[in-house]
């Protein structure tokens, strides 16, 4: 380990990628992550890695399709309107089982939106987005060191079950600086060999094929069903998340992100107020940490869900709470990060 | 008695039946880009991107290392693999609807970049797995089952011309126009085959060959009458020939 740097969130990231052993990036300029783009276009050059602007988000994906499908480890990062574009792409990807890391600093939509933080892209970025049954493995990071960790097992994670992963950070992460402890550059012998399945030429073997495509409804079938023996490794094995004073918790906020991390603010300040608040913050969306949460419905009375978007995940805490206890929900939209001050208010009139 | 083979199928070649219509060309042309590939000797280094479209199966008939890339986007696909690989040998083979459509931006970007791949390029002026639909290389006048009333300038504009378009990039390394509807087309088209091949080899540039092609069962009439109609009505729309040849002599 190194010595703590001050660093723009776009580039930890992208700093992250190239110590994981990514050599590949394919992206397009988009407010609020085109640093991480500029970032990449002068440092893969020093490490003999790819940079390539591709002529749009739709282009870059498929760039990034045809790079992971020989074997490497390619990255590609966006910003809410370019990640839409992409869908077709991650469907591709995902269908054809590519270990792919994408990473997408959401800002204020739908459309064109803003260039402000937000995280109304939590439906597209754990629900879909693209055609199909698919899954993609989603970090939410509250910090640019948390990002720059999980930008590293990103690529460990897509690597170990074949699927590509997702960074979703926002707006505020990818503009904001702050120090950073980066690991050491991964030695590149050490990353998982895929030549099993990987498209390095047929040489003293069957070709490979790989393709997200069968026009057989019952082969395709078993494709998806595999897939899905696949995901449920992925809910057994990968889900993370944090808890801040939520074991005596009465209230629970819930929350990722740079949501998360305002509300630890929130619940020291509610707690300087008598209120028995703790902080239940998801670190992976999908597989979304379910039973973790389910649990403080045992003790918790109320939960209250805070996000910067009209209401997304506040689903999914709905799910885990399944009726057990009430679920709250407050959100500001269209860039707006709300303060710990008005969420606070909103949490007295809670109680 | 012992037998000598004379004559046999490409290595290639998977040997896959062909799903292909009758008198549809892509057969044709699926074997002279793997006679090309075995006589390079590439069989073992060469990636192929297959299109949407009828050939989507093309990368079950090649014997190489193969994907399939969602419509239109094959030439981004070979530009990430050859990025990836770029000791190895990449192309695709796309539809006008792939490629003149839906991935127009696509193959320009591609070309225009001097992409090291080699694209074979089939024009038969209409939409065949989808059932018939016009494509952006249909002909003026031309009926297909979104033009009933045949394509009009006005309404649809004027068919596209790739390779005229495509060959005013400094990118381009090689890039021909041909046929395959008579033996000596097929010898031609295999020989424009190989230069577009030997322009990614030699490391010149983007490659491509525009074959018209036919397509009987959407066009609606007999293969034979089909390659007479492609002589009469393609070619004077599609004039043939070598548009950029930057490829030097084969060692």
């Amino acid at each position: 380990m190194a010595e703590k740097v001050m660093v723009k969130g776009t580039e930890a990231i992208g700093e992250a990628a190239i110590r994981a052993g990514c050599r590949l990036y394919f992206g397009y300029p988009i407010t609020p992550q085109s640093e991480l783009t500029e970032y990449m276009s002068r440092r893969m050059p020093q490490v003999d890695g790819v940079f390539l602007q591709a002529e749009s988000e739709v282009a870059a994906v498929n760039m990034l399709y045809g790079a992971a499908s020989t074997g490497h480890r390619v990255m590609t990062s966006t910003s809410s309107p370019g990640y839409s574009l992409m869908q077709e792409g991650v469907s591709y990807i995902a269908g054809a089982e590519l270990p792919v890391v994408f990473v997408n600093v959401v800002r204020g939509g739908p459309g064109l939106g803003d260039i402000q933080p937000a995280q109304s892209d939590y439906f597209q970025a754990t629900k879909g987005g693209g055609h199909g049954d698919y899954r993609l493995v989603v970090y939410g990071p509250e910090s640019l060191q948390e990002a720059v960790e999980l930008t590293a097992k990103a690529f460990d994670v897509a690597d170990k079950y074949r699927n590509p992963a997702l960074i979703l950070a926002d707006g505020m992460l990818g503009q904001m600086m702050e120090p950073v402890e980066f690991p050491d550059f991964r030695d590149l012998n050490t990353l998982p060999d895929h030549s099993s399945w990987a498209m390095q030429g047929a040489k003293g073997r069957e070709p490979h094929k790989i393709t997200s495509f069968d026009i057989n409804e019952y082969v395709l079938e078993k494709m998806n069903l595999r897939y899905q023996e696949k995901y449920k490794k992925i809910i057994e094995n990968e889900q993370m998340w944090e808890e801040y004073k939520a074991e005596d918790a009465e209230l629970v906020i819930v929350a990722y992100g740079t949501m998360g991390r305002i509300a630890k603010t929130i619940v020291d300040m509610a707690r300087g107020k008598g209120v028995k608040a703790g902080l239940f913050r998801p670190i992976t969306l999908w597989p979304y940490p379910y039973d973790a949460l389910a649990k403080l419905a045992d003790s918790a009375k109320l939960f209250f869900t805070v996000e910067m978007s009209m209401g997304q995940m506040v689903e999914d805490v709905k799910l885990a709470v399944n009726g057990k206890k009430p679920v709250e929900f407050y959100g500001r939209t269209g860039g707006v990060v709300p303060t710990p001050n008005e969420v606070l208010a909103k949490l007295m009139e809670l109680i | 008695m012992s037998y000598k083979i004379k004559f046999k199928g490409p290595e290639s070649l998977s040997g896959k039946e062909f799903t292909y219509c009758p008198g549809c060309h892509h057969g044709i042309v699926h074997r002279l880009v793997a006679e090309i590939i075995d006589e390079l000797g590439i069989r073992e280094k060469t990636l192929m991107v297959a299109p949407v479209g009828c050939s989507v199966f093309a990368y079950e008939f090649f014997d190489v290392d193969g994907t399939v890339a969602p419509h239109g986007r094959a030439p981004a696909v070979a530009t990430g693999m050859k990025r990836a690989m770029p000791e190895n040998v990449v192309f695709t083979y796309q539809g006008d609807g792939d490629l003149a459509a839906i991935g127009t931006a696509e193959i320009l970007h591609a070309a225009n970049r001097g992409e090291k791949i080699t694209t074979i390029f089939i024009n038969n002026a209409i939409y065949g797995m989808t059932g018939g639909q016009m494509a952006p290389t249909t002909l003026l006048g031309m009926k297909t089952t979104t033009s009933p009333y045949g394509r009009s300038a006005e309404n649809e504009g004027y068919p596209l011309h790739m390779a005229e378009i495509l060959s005013n990039l400094p990118g381009v390394a090689y890039l021909a126009r041909t046929k395959v509807n008579k033996p000596q087309d097929v010898l031609k088209t295999k020989k424009m085959i190989k230069k577009a091949f030997l322009a990614q080899i030699q490391g010149k540039g983007f490659g491509m060959v525009e074959v018209l092609s036919t397509c009987p069962t959407n066009w609606g009439i007999p293969p034979v009458e089909a390659n007479k109609w492609l002589e009469e009505n393609l070619v004077p729309e599609f004039p043939l020939g070598v548009y950029v040849d930057k490829v030097g002599d084969e060692k």
